[in-house]
């Protein structure tokens, strides 16, 4: 389960290491060690629980048992492509599981899990501002207003298609030079 | 020794021990899932082991309560009935009955309590929702049924006793919440292969030993 670190996030590491030593040892303060840990790594590696375990002195599994109640914490790294499900009340009410649903199903990936080629990640948010809309879907920053499940296979492939785009001109610049 | 009556029978117990124990040592069945003999922290989750006292406005769980002299309980009053029944239906809708195929056919606790309380073990008119995936393969010697568990807590808390610190845990909540061994590393094959007192102590069959190879 422990996923390989990347060195840039070998680097993040050691930074958070140095940035725990600063918190107390007391048990409440436990979230807002993950919630830094989060904001520095975008999720939390199985080896920062443990650390986190080590300097709280307290068993990893409970650790992780606290992480994992809370929705905020996510335990794969996003992928380049976030794939964001609004599920608020306004969504949730025009459909929004379906279309989580289908992009699960599009992805072949479950909610909170990143493909394995890291081009996309699926999270559920709540409310992300735009009722009027609903239901609404983030990709990245660009928010897909009125989805439909017809739409899912549409957008991720555009996703892959301006991808292989932008792949292509690279190859091209890079001949033309 | 005190003396108290349960239903209209008098029985007795040790100071110090619990209603639901005292009632269980005299052969009086109470439906319990959470309650371990011998811890004194009870997690009293289960909600099961429901039982009316004189002078109590509502039932109460008789794994809380310590035994009193004079104490007057009724173990199957309809509103303690209900309850039980309730709890049960409930479990059962989040669980994926196969006893044929399943370890604990025969000394499983839910299967006892569906013939005491005479509930079907099919989910009924309550939606049926199971948790994926059904198994959970991760740990070297153990494997975990994520439909069977009743979420009882009574593995984690042998452990925790046992080890001092629990290799398992509650993970998630709500209807996702599961049993995790959370990843648990590969020094733990063999304390867990000497211990196994979680997979004793389950009431059904949900955490199990790896089938040999
Ligand atoms: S745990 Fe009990 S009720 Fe569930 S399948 Fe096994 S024997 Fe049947
Ligand atoms: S695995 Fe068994 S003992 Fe552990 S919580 Fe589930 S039902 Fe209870
Ligand atoms: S509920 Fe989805 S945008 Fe408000
Ligand atoms: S045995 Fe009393 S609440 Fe579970």
């Amino acid at each position: 389960m422990i996923a390989d670190l990347s060195a840039d996030e070998e680097k993040i590491l050691n930074d958070v290491k140095i940035r725990l030593a600063k918190y107390g040892k007391e048990r409440g303060q436990l979230i807002p060690i993950l919630q830094m840990i989060q904001d520095k790594l975008a999720y939390l590696p199985h080896i920062t629980m443990e650390m986190v375990a080590q300097h709280l002195d307290i068993p990893p599994s409970e650790v992780f048992g606290v992480a994992t109640f809370y929705n905020q914490f996510r335990f794969n790294p996003p992928g380049r492509n976030p794939v964001k499900v609004c599920l608020g009340t306004a969504c949730h009410v025009r459909g929004g599981d379906i279309i989580l649903e289908n992009f699960e199903r599009k992805l072949e990936i479950k909610e909170g899990e990143t493909t394995s080629d890291k081009e996309f990640s699926i999270e559920r948010v709540a409310c992300v501002g735009c009722c009027a809309l609903a239901p609404v879907t983030l990709i990245g920053e660009t928010v897909h207003g009125n989805m439909a499940p017809s739409k899912v296979e549409g957008l991720v492939m555009r996703v892959q298609i301006e991808k292989e785009m932008k792949e292509r001109e690279k190859q091209k610049n890079e001949s033309g030079q | 020794m005190l003396t108290l009556t349960v239903d209209g029978k008098e029985i007795q117990a040790k100071k110090g021990t619990t209603l639901l124990k005292a009632c269980l040592d005299n052969d009086i069945y109470i439906p319990n899932l959470c309650y371990i003999d011998g811890i004194e922290e009870t997690a009293a989750s289960c909600r099961l082991c429901f039982v009316e006292i004189e002078g109590e406005e509502k039932p109460v769980t008789s794994c809380t309560v310590p035994v009193k002299a004079s104490l007057k309980v009724k173990t199957d009053t309809p509103a303690v009935r209900r309850l039980q029944k309730t709890a049960l239906r409930l479990l059962l809708s989040v669980h994926h009955v196969d006893c044929k195929n399943c370890p604990a056919n025969k000394k499983c606790a839910l299967q006892d309590m569906a013939k005491f309380l005479k509930v079907g073990l099919k989910p009924g008119h309550l939606q049926h929702c199971l948790k994926e995936p059904e198994i959970d393969t991760s740990h070297p010697c153990l494997d975990y049924y994520t439909n069977r568990c009743v979420l009882c807590g009574k593995c984690i808390q042998v452990c925790l006793t046992h080890n001092g610190q629990p290799e398992i845990t509650f993970a998630r909540r709500g209807f996702n919440t599961v049993v995790s061994f959370f990843g648990t590393a590969k020094n733990e094959k063999d304390s867990c292969d000497e211990c196994i007192r979680c997979v004793d102590i389950c009431p059904v069959g949900a955490l199990v030993l790896k089938s040999s190879p």
